[in-house]
């Protein structure tokens, strides 16, 4: 039978907070294990949780940036659930009354249809700590420095048709909470999560199947991969005449397969209830203002101006707007030089993104500064040094900081743009060569490049490429 | 309510309830189930629920963090715990 695939996302993303949602515990990654967990989080009796003013902040800004409802009253309540990564023996979640409800993220679907995906909802809730079970045979280990995370989990509506489909919506919810800067983005980390509800159901019937859910897949890859693997499971349960259990799967990348947690099986029954410790939060329309009047431009405006107004090509404007210090970093530039916008998107996309990629850093280890690189760019302009030329400028910046002008003075690399100069080096050079320049007479035009190279050796490539090719042509004819 | 709610009870509670006092423990859960089902005569409709009893809102905190944890006193309670780690019975997914 064919069957149409239903699929739906949660995803959690950690938010870049410095102290943790209920507690002050840092949320840095990789400390020793269990130094960024305090009473707090180990559910001492008698603590209670206080809630990071960040947190809240945070999360009006995805709902602005989605266009979702922000809900002026949100309720914290406890699901309770027992496992040893979490000591309080309940996760303090939203779950009646999210920060964040409704809205809809519009994707460019793998058919290059556009597609609406509706997000149900977002909310607040907490990180567990970690279960390590390698090195122990009759025991777990337990580090709760992750426990109190706060988390955003974003809840698609089941919209999603394919994994292929689920894959862009996840990257671009990806690309979002990365762009304002809500999240770190980084899923080897674990800082973005996702988990994946998937059904099936007889193509254009209405009625939803009975789903799995795939829990914390932390590549897109993956993602990828369960749930086509998922979809293959159930396509050959259902064809067998059977039924699909609803159960949590895991999927287990180094056999690319899932299969059933059977421990949280049993009791899936999490008995919400408003957690007493825990107030409503109020948020008035006032506070939604000033995020909003703070917030950037929306990453999707500025992809759409990048392509439509500056005329770049989609995948460079995707590139400078994966990150706001790079988009910022470009658009500054242009406007300190006055410069052409793809002259500085292939700067920086090329030259900066590549000695960044060749010596193994990030953005951040980027220590030249916009004025300086608008300088450089700028002395291309007007002609003062070829492109070619920039380049060795350029990395000498990036080795010793030093300013352009200064570079330039210092290793004498001012083009050649003096006529009579140009014009002495070319009468040599052809005096040298007169068998070239006999084919030239004949009808070899060609053989033009023959003498720049020629001159461009001799003048370590300072010299005006444009006035070379103009002086050699007057003399040759 | 029957004897499975019961179970399911003690089973979602962590406690361990002797067979023979089941009968006993679900006419005391009745009844208790009966005096709070005298609540639900009241008519609410159009009330919107509490979270709270309090009518306040909840107070944010400044997000920062104050790094004074002592791993050895937190953990000098722990019944087991190795390398920093606490240790528990074996939980496998």
């Amino acid at each position: 039978m064919k069957y149409d695939v239903v699929i739906g996302l949660e995803i959690h993303a950690q938010l870049n907070t410095e102290s943790k949602i209920f507690s002050l515990s840092p949320t840095r990654f990789g400390a020793d294990v269990n130094t960024q967990a305090n009473e707090v989080d180990l559910a001492m009796p008698g603590v209670l949780p206080v809630l990071n003013e960040q947190a809240v902040i945070k999360a009006i800004k995805f709902g602005i940036a989605t266009d979702c409802k922000i809900n002026n009253r949100s309720i914290f309540e406890r699901k309770n659930y027992f496992y040893p990564d979490l000591p309080k023996a309940y996760q303090i979640s939203q779950f009646e009354y999210p920060i964040v409800g409704a809205g809809i993220l519009e994707i460019t679907n793998e058919k290059n249809e556009l597609k609406n995906i509706g997000i149900t909802r977002a909310h607040l809730e907490e990180d567990a700590g970690k279960s390590l079970h390698e090195n122990f045979t009759k025991h777990s280990g337990i580090d709760l420095n992750r426990a109190g995370t706060p988390l955003l989990e974003i809840v698609s509506d089941p919209d999603l048709s394919s994994a292929k489909e689920a894959v862009i919506y996840a990257k671009k919810i990806h690309a979002l909470v990365v762009y304002i800067e809500i999240c770190d983005g980084n899923m080897q980390e674990g800082s973005f999560r996702c988990d994946a509800n998937v059904s099936l159901k007889p193509r254009g019937t209405k009625e939803l199947g009975i789903r799995s859910e795939i829990k914390n897949i932390n590549s897109f890859k993956f993602l990828e991969k369960a749930i086509n693997y998922e979809i293959n499971r159930q396509e050959n349960i259902l064809d067998d005449g059977g039924r699909v259990v609803q159960e949590t799967r895991l999927y287990d990348a180094d056999k690319n397969e899932t299969r059933s947690m059977r421990s949280k099986e049993e009791s899936n029954d999490y008995r919400y209830f408003p957690d007493p410790d825990l107030l409503p939060v109020i948020i008035d329309n006032k506070l939604i203002q000033n995020i909003k009047d703070k917030m950037p431009e929306s990453p999707y405006n500025r992809l759409k101006r990048f392509i439509d107004d500056l005329d770049l090509k989609e995948e460079d404007a995707n590139l400078l707007c994966s990150d706001i210090k790079i988009a910022d970093y470009f658009e500054n530039i242009i406007k300190i030089g006055n410069l052409k916008p793809k002259l500085v998107a292939n700067w920086i996309i090329v030259e900066l993104m590549g000695i960044i990629n060749k010596n193994n850093k990030k953005w951040q280890d980027n220590k030249i500064n916009e004025q300086d690189f608008a300088t450089l760019l700028q002395r291309i302009t007007d002609n003062t040094i070829s492109g070619k030329i920039a380049k060795q400028v350029f990395a000498v910046m990036w080795d010793k900081g030093d300013k352009p002008d200064n570079i330039i003075k210092k290793e004498g690399l001012q083009q050649l743009d003096n006529d009579d100069e140009i014009k002495s080096i070319i009468t040599d050079i052809i005096n040298k060569n007169p068998a070239q320049v006999q084919q030239y007479k004949d009808g070899k035009h060609k053989i033009i490049g023959f003498f720049v190279g020629q001159i461009m050796q001799q003048t370590k490539g300072k010299a005006n490429p444009a006035k070379v090719q103009e002086i050699l042509k007057q003399q040759l004819s | 309510m029957n004897i499975d709610d019961v179970r399911l009870s003690a089973d979602l509670s962590k406690i361990t309830i002797d067979d023979k006092k089941i009968d006993s423990y679900l006419t005391d859960m009745q009844d208790i189930l009966k005096f709070i089902e005298q609540m639900n005569a009241i008519d609410t409709d159009n009330i919107t629920p509490m979270a709270h009893p309090f009518d306040l809102s909840q107070r944010l905190r400044e997000d920062k963090a104050v790094a004074q944890i002592d791993r050895q006193i937190l953990q000098s309670n722990a019944k087991n715990i190795e390398n920093g780690l606490f240790l528990v019975p074996k939980v496998i997914e």
